[in-house]
């Protein structure tokens, strides 16, 4: 089982992590659960590195926080994308996803190839 | 929250980060439990599962950005709180750097205002003076080193000269300035309408005198300088507008020149600025040399073209303004005069010439001085480095990286380095200070700008920089290259250390032994100088010799008065009871001088000349060898008779008896052709100065056969009474005779002193580093020494264990010392020789090799050194071997 999971590649955190803020406010724990979940358990998020990211959004303006209580009642600190951080996910999908045709492209062309 | 509240709410930030950090690690707990794991389990796993907490604390702290300024501040806390671990350390690390650092800033001060700053006025890069090439040879009556040309000649060069855009003429002068009955001497300026304008001078009140004003009438207005102004007007805009009594002539006081502006020469401020006036006889003398003439250099001219057009000028302007006479011989050294211009636009100086090669020099030792400290304090930080070495290790053991060690020592060293430039920033002050008043001389104000300015404050803090990284990051790359485990392991383990540890320790302070047996050579060269000097007997007496200089021009008596008053005045300064002896003459010793051509026995030559009084040889102990004093007979009509120097004899008589012989003068302007009759020989005194080798030829002749007379007149008053009091006596007696007599008192001893500033400054200042930097390489031994005693403390003990003595412990140790010393004076005494040399121009009565001082300044540098080390080594021979074998 271990086999299966993978680190996420260098610098596509920052990417995930917008990308689940979008769905509305949401505390570190919770960030955490949810990319797990969503992969299907495939990515193995280092939790810990989880939040010097989210500091790094947020003093890049990218994301804004705020403390509210959580579910279980207690006060948590939930991130909420900003304006800029929304035009900063658009941008980086739209790189990831030429990125990823592309380098899709260039397997199958070698596949092609080597049959 | 922007990243400078981040930065101060840095408490709140950490509140936050663990409040959110322990919220995840609850909430993954929870998680835990409901998955079934145990309290304890779940936690752990938690934990786990999170990863090193502390680590992601400070990479979210990194992530803020504030990161770089904490760990600086937490530096600099941690370098605070080492160095006050050890005071004396610290103490001497700062106190060396200060004074390092201040000496060097006070004479760079110093060197500034006198030398390499420009004159405070637009555009000084243009600025030229016009001299004559080479000077006026002795021609005529020079007013004072810098005056250089006549005034007929500066109207000659208004008139022809082309290259220069504007030109000016100025000259220095003492004013007397009345107030009611009360003169008093100001500092004046005689300037040409044209001197304000093209200096870009802007007025702080007022104008200034401009082109307009350009036609020498007198009693026109007069400019202050900004400082006369607050001093004597309170600031007033009133001033202007108002009168001002100048050597009689009522002025108006027209303008106030700004703050900045002092003038054109450095180190003498002047209070207030007039026109020339015609009524001045000097304006139509052709001997008489006293003008500065300045002028810029047209937009696209250079130098050497307004040089080769004024070259080409220079027989006009000289065939029009020949002096007449003169003997046919001095006048062909007015005809080769060549005009020539140079860059004018740091002013002229006297100061400049007198001290520039000392301040240079000064500079140099002050340099070195700091050099020693700073490895001095290498000294220090490699000593503290090394025995810091486990500590060093633990911390690279720890997972400190290389890099932060380093920034951490580098931080306690720059500490150090800003500790000591501040500290040398207020000393630089005081030094300077007092180096002003050492050069102040009495009647002479010396006025420097001496302001911290922004070349002082960089000068400095470069200084301090390169400090830090030269004594700083030495010992931190050294101890953070090592690696952990050996250094743990060696520690001060070690029986033995090995040589090559502190080999560059040993460099460094062969290095500063060398370099302070250089500074003591130098300053033993300057201190026996200057003992030379005032060991120089000058021929005549030098205590209790009062000048008297007194000034009968306001009492407007007719010109054949002059005499009769004066021999009155003088045997009124006879009758003051404490006055032994007193007489009159036209030369103070030192100061000015007069030469004629003369001719003797067919040989022609020069000789000075000097017209005294009866019972002057008397009152200033000048023997006389043969013949007889000049006595009341000796008057304007009887016939001329001269007492001449034994110099004089030697150089036109030979062995012939010069009783009876002729002297024959060429003429001057004043001083017809005269033959004097020889009637007396004098011992030989010095004339100009007190390192004249062989004085130059002098004759003596009556005053009262002064053919050029004025309204002055010096008295030589000797007096075993305090002076202060025979002054008060004198001014009475005088004032008595006539309230209006202006009268000037001066103490001929100090006045040679005066003379001898130059030297007493390279004197005391040399001593006074020489022995500082021998201080400073004293500390550096005695650190090495107690360093190497430190590190061989079980060695030490396992020798007395096997039954070495105190005494084999110590000799073991001044052996090493001796080793040190050895290199260290060789290299002193090469360095000595190879350098001193520059330093010969300001020595007197030795050489810049002298063995005498060489051998001195070791043996004394020897000596300190020896007991530098035996305290160390006398410690180490104390050691109980037991507790020294149990040690670590």
């Amino acid at each position: 089982m271990d086999s299966q999971k993978s680190d996420i590649p260098q610098g596509t955190l920052d990417l995930l992590i917008l990308k689940v803020a979008a769905l509305g406010p949401i505390h570190g724990y919770a960030i955490a659960q949810r990319l797990q979940q969503i992969s299907r358990d495939v990515l193995q998020v280092q939790q810990g590195s989880l939040y010097p990211a989210l500091h790094r959004l947020e003093n890049k303006k990218f994301l804004a926080a705020e403390w509210k209580l959580s579910e279980t009642g207690r006060e948590a600190k939930f991130y909420q994308l900003t304006a800029k951080g929304r035009r900063q996910l658009d941008s980086e999908t739209k790189s990831w996803n030429r990125l990823t045709e592309a380098i899709g492209l260039v397997l199958e062309l070698s596949q092609g190839d080597a049959s | 929250m922007n990243w400078w509240s981040r930065l101060l709410g840095k408490r709140q930030m950490e509140d936050e980060l663990r409040t959110e950090l322990e919220f995840h690690l609850e909430r993954q707990g929870w998680d835990n439990v409901r998955a079934g794991m145990s309290e304890e389990e779940a936690r752990l796993a938690a934990r786990v599962k999170f990863g090193g907490l502390e680590q992601v604390k400070e990479d979210c702290r990194d992530a803020r950005g504030t990161g770089w300024v904490e760990s600086t501040v937490r530096d600099i806390r941690f370098a605070i709180r080492t160095l006050r671990k050890s005071p004396l350390f610290t103490a001497i690390a700062i106190l060396t750097l200060g004074l390092g650092i201040g000496a060097n800033a006070a004479i760079f001060q110093l060197l500034d205002a006198v030398r390499l700053r420009s004159l405070p006025v637009a555009n000084p890069q243009t600025l030229v003076a016009v001299q004559i090439n080479g000077g006026n040879r002795g021609f005529g009556i020079s007013r004072g080193n810098l005056a250089l040309l006549t005034y007929p000649l500066w109207e000659q060069i208004r008139l022809h000269q082309r290259s220069l855009s504007d030109v000016f003429a100025w000259a220095s002068a003492d004013f007397g300035l009345s107030r009611g009955s009360q003169v008093r001497q100001v500092r004046g300026l005689w300037v040409s309408g044209k001197m304000f304008p093209t200096l870009g001078v802007i007025p702080a009140k007022g104008r200034l005198i401009n082109a307009q004003d350009d036609h020498p009438n007198c009693g026109q207005g007069v400019v202050l300088s900004y400082g006369f102004w607050r001093s004597e007007f309170g600031g007033q805009d009133s001033a202007i507008g108002s009168k001002l009594l100048i050597e009689d002539h009522p002025l108006e006081v027209i303008g106030v020149t700004p703050p900045g502006f002092f003038g054109l020469e450095v180190g003498r401020n002047f209070d207030v600025a007039v026109q020339f006036c015609s009524e001045d006889d000097r304006l139509t003398r052709r001997d008489l040399f006293w003008l500065n003439v300045m002028g810029r250099l047209k937009p696209h001219g250079t130098l050497r073209q307004a040089s080769a057009e004024l070259d080409s000028l220079s027989p006009g302007v000289v065939d029009a303004t020949m002096p007449e006479g003169y003997s046919s011989s001095a006048l062909d050294t007015y005809r080769n005069f060549r005009l020539a211009v140079l860059p004018a636009g740091n002013g002229v100086s006297s100061l400049r010439e007198t001290y520039d090669t000392s301040l240079g020099l000064l500079l140099g030792i002050t340099g070195l001085v700091l050099l020693m400290a700073c490895a001095n304090l290498a000294n220090l930080m490699l000593a503290r480095a090394s025995t810091r070495q486990r500590e060093m290790a633990l911390r690279l053991a720890l997972g400190a990286s290389r890099w932060r060690l380093i920034r951490q020592l580098l931080s306690e060293s720059l500490l150090l380095a800003w500790g000591g430039a501040v500290l040398g920033m207020a000393l630089a002050g005081v030094f300077s200070r007092s180096l002003v008043r050492l050069l102040h001389r009495e009647g002479d104000l010396l006025d420097l700008q001496l302001s911290a300015d922004w070349r002082v404050l960089a000068f400095t803090g470069v200084v301090a920089v390169l400090t830090c990284v030269v004594f700083g990051l030495a010992p931190a790359f050294r101890s953070s290259r090592m690696e952990p485990g050996v250094a743990l392991k060696s520690g001060s383990r070690g029986m033995t250390a090995g040589p090559e540890r502190f080999s560059f320790q040993r460099l460094l302070v062969i290095s500063q032994i060398a370099v302070s047996l250089l500074l003591l050579v130098g300053a033993l060269l300057f201190v026996r100088s200057f003992w030379n000097l005032m060991a120089v007997d000058p021929g005549f007496r030098k205590d209790g010799i009062l000048i008297a200089f007194l000034d009968i021009g306001r009492l407007h008596l007719p010109q054949e008065r002059f005499e009769p008053f004066k021999r009155d005045l003088l045997k009124q300064v006879r009758s003051v009871p404490q006055v032994e002896s007193a007489a009159t003459a036209t030369h103070v010793p030192f100061d000015g001088s007069w030469t004629s051509g003369v001719s003797v026995e067919g040989s022609e030559g020069s000789s000075k000349f000097t017209w005294v009084s009866p019972a002057y040889f008397e009152t200033m102990q000048i023997p006389l060898i043969v013949g007889r004093d000049f006595n009341d007979r000796d008057t304007a009509a009887s016939p001329r008779v001269a007492i001449v120097s034994e110099s004089f004899v030697r150089t036109f008589l030979g062995r012939t008896n010069p009783i009876g012989k002729v002297i024959r003068t060429a003429p001057e302007p004043n001083f017809p052709a005269a033959v004097y009759e020889i009637v007396g020989i004098a011992k030989d005194t010095k004339y100009a100065d007190l390192r004249e080798g062989t004085p130059p030829p002098e004759s003596y002749a009556p005053e009262s056969q002064y053919p050029a007379g004025g309204p002055w007149m010096a008295v030589f008053i000797r007096s075993s009474s305090p002076l202060a009091a025979v002054t008060e006596a004198v001014r009475e007696r005088v004032a008595g005779v006539n309230s209006n007599i202006a009268m000037e008192f001066h103490v001929l001893q100090k006045q040679i002193e005066d003379g001898l500033l130059r030297e007493r400054m390279m004197a005391l200042l040399s001593a006074f580093f020489g022995a500082l930097a021998a201080l400073l390489a004293m500390i550096g031994l005695y650190g090495v020494i107690s360093y190497v005693v430190a590190m061989r403390r079980n060695e030490i003990g396992i020798r007395r264990a096997l039954g070495a003595s105190p005494g084999n412990v110590v000799g073991m140790i001044l052996r090493q010392t001796l080793v040190l010393l050895a290199l260290g004076v060789a290299g002193g005494v090469t360095l000595s020789l190879a350098t001193t040399r520059g330093a010969s121009s300001l020595l007197f009565g030795l050489q810049a090799n002298d063995p005498l001082t060489l051998a001195g300044a070791s043996a004394f540098l020897i000596a300190v050194a020896l007991i530098a080390s035996f305290l160390p080594a006398h410690r180490a021979s104390r050691v109980d071997p037991m507790e020294a074998l149990r040690y670590d």
